[in-house]
């Protein structure tokens, strides 16, 4: 009946669905800070763990919520492991947990967290639900930190922290600043889409051809 | 690139038909009691809730301990050459060496009094908030109560532009300026434009506000807390802290 192997359920939120890069969900922390490499690991990883331990619970306990509810249950569970996160953050890497500041707790309105449980969770078993958040959160920590370096290279002239340019280097403000968000994430999507249609093209091409 | 997320489960069937997402063709209604469904959110509330308190409980200790060290080595960093601090309370405009009993951490603000190794008095440090150009700026600033002298200032909380409005804790030369003994009240005057009198502060380029704000906070805060410790006794060394080793 399923039309997807467990391996699918893994890889597929890596690339080809990556939740920021191809999806378009979760762009807010994916805007707001991603201005450090730091930055945006921290943040992945706070995501990461609110994500699969949602999509876990979720899953182990989805034939106990009825439906009339679920959409409330689903943002209490991701709100509680938020708050768990955003308090072990603080206990443990306070430095970053200032840093990100309220977009820690914005964690509970990032829509790919909860399109993950709507959408998979929510009928799948625990396994492949577990493979399926792993593989989405390493898409998002990859899309994150992709722009993270983009902006922090540009912007700052480092990458994680190290000096990548001599003392010359006439740091690019704007790209620490929200609009180098949208400016990196526009270029990137733009390269992956031309990626993508030189490849379908080329496709095409063969198909015409044989 | 051009594929849409495909939606898994309309094609799964479904194998619990209380699930949720049932195919919207399928209006099975198996109607669920009111009493389930507050019954199953105030579950999982409250276990929600416990589960919270539980890891609160583990890292709260963890999260004041960090902000209890953060703000003893403001103080040492915005007093320089002090030995050791004493804590006094304000309360009701009045100065008091002690929490007074059943008062609320909101009744009170401190002021931490520091002393050189010889025990002579050397400047006062405290804390003050305004708005900058983004959120509330907090800063620590340490002066002499006689003489109204700056010491040092450190910023504590800022959510100020980076690369730009942050430069009033990261631009060294900009942060230097607080510590050559400035005399308040202070002026911040466009770099360079300064008729070299005592208490001007070059303003960071291009981060006017942010800059303002810095100076603002230091001459509301001596203006607010000077009389208040000029009239009190800050002779005595009761030293509460002393400067860790390790200190800068």
């Amino acid at each position: 009946m399923r039309n997807t192997t467990p391996t699918q359920d893994f890889v597929r939120g890596i690339w080809k669905e990556n939740p920021v890069l191809i999806q378009m969900l979760g762009l807010c922390p994916a805007l707001a800070v991603t201005n450090t490499v730091k930055n945006a690991l921290a943040m992945s990883a706070a995501t990461f763990f609110v994500l699969t331990c949602s999509s876990v619970l979720i899953s182990s306990v989805k034939s106990l919520i009825p439906k009339e509810v679920r959409i409330s249950s689903y943002i209490l569970v991701i709100a509680t492991f938020v708050t768990l996160a955003d308090m072990m953050l603080q206990a443990y890497a306070p430095v970053q947990h200032k840093e990100l500041g309220a977009f820690i707790a914005l964690i509970v309105v990032n829509c790919m967290i909860l399109g993950r449980q709507e959408a998979f969770s929510s009928r799948n078993t625990v396994y492949r639900s577990l493979l399926d958040a792993i593989g989405v959160g390493i898409g998002f920590t990859i899309a994150l930190v992709m722009m993270g370096g983009f902006r922090e290279i540009l912007g700052v002239g480092t990458f994680f922290d190290i000096p990548l340019f001599g003392s010359n280097f006439e740091p690019w403000v704007v790209m620490v600043l929200p609009a180098g968000g949208f400016l990196t994430l526009g270029f990137i999507i733009l390269a992956m889409g031309y990626v993508e249609q030189r490849k379908q093209a080329r496709k095409a091409g063969e198909e015409a051809t044989a | 690139m051009n594929e849409r997320p495909d939606n898994e489960g309309l094609e799964v069937t479904v194998v619990d038909p209380a699930a949720p997402g049932d195919a919207p063709e399928a209006p099975a209604e198996v109607r669920v009691s009111t009493f389930r469904l507050v019954a199953t959110l105030a579950v999982a509330g409250a276990l929600a809730g416990l589960l919270i308190v539980l890891v609160n409980l583990h890292t709260k200790p963890i999260i004041d301990e960090y902000r209890a060290e953060q703000l003893r080595l403001a103080v040492y960093e915005v007093l320089p050459g002090v030995a050791n601090y004493r804590t006094l309370y304000r309360v009701d405009d009045v100065l008091v060496s002690e929490v007074p009993a059943g008062a609320k951490e909101s009744d009170f603000r401190q002021a931490y009094v520091g002393y050189d190794e010889d025990g002579e008095l050397v400047g006062a440090a405290v804390s003050r908030g305004e708005s900058g150009f983004a959120d509330v700026v907090l800063v620590i600033f340490g002066f002499e109560p006689d003489t109204g002298i700056l010491l040092g200032k450190k910023v504590l909380e800022s959510k100020e532009t980076p690369g730009l409005g942050d430069k009033i804790f990261k631009d060294l030369d900009f942060v230097q300026q607080f510590f050559d003994r400035p005399q308040t009240p202070l002026k911040a005057v466009k770099e360079g434009t300064g008729k070299g009198l005592p208490g001007e502060i070059d303003a960071i380029t291009g981060a006017t506000i942010s800059s303002k704000v810095v100076v603002s906070i230091i001459n509301n805060g001596v203006a607010d807390w000077r009389p208040l410790l000029q009239q009190a006794d800050l002779e005595q060394p009761m030293q509460d802290d002393t400067r860790p080793e390790e200190a800068p």
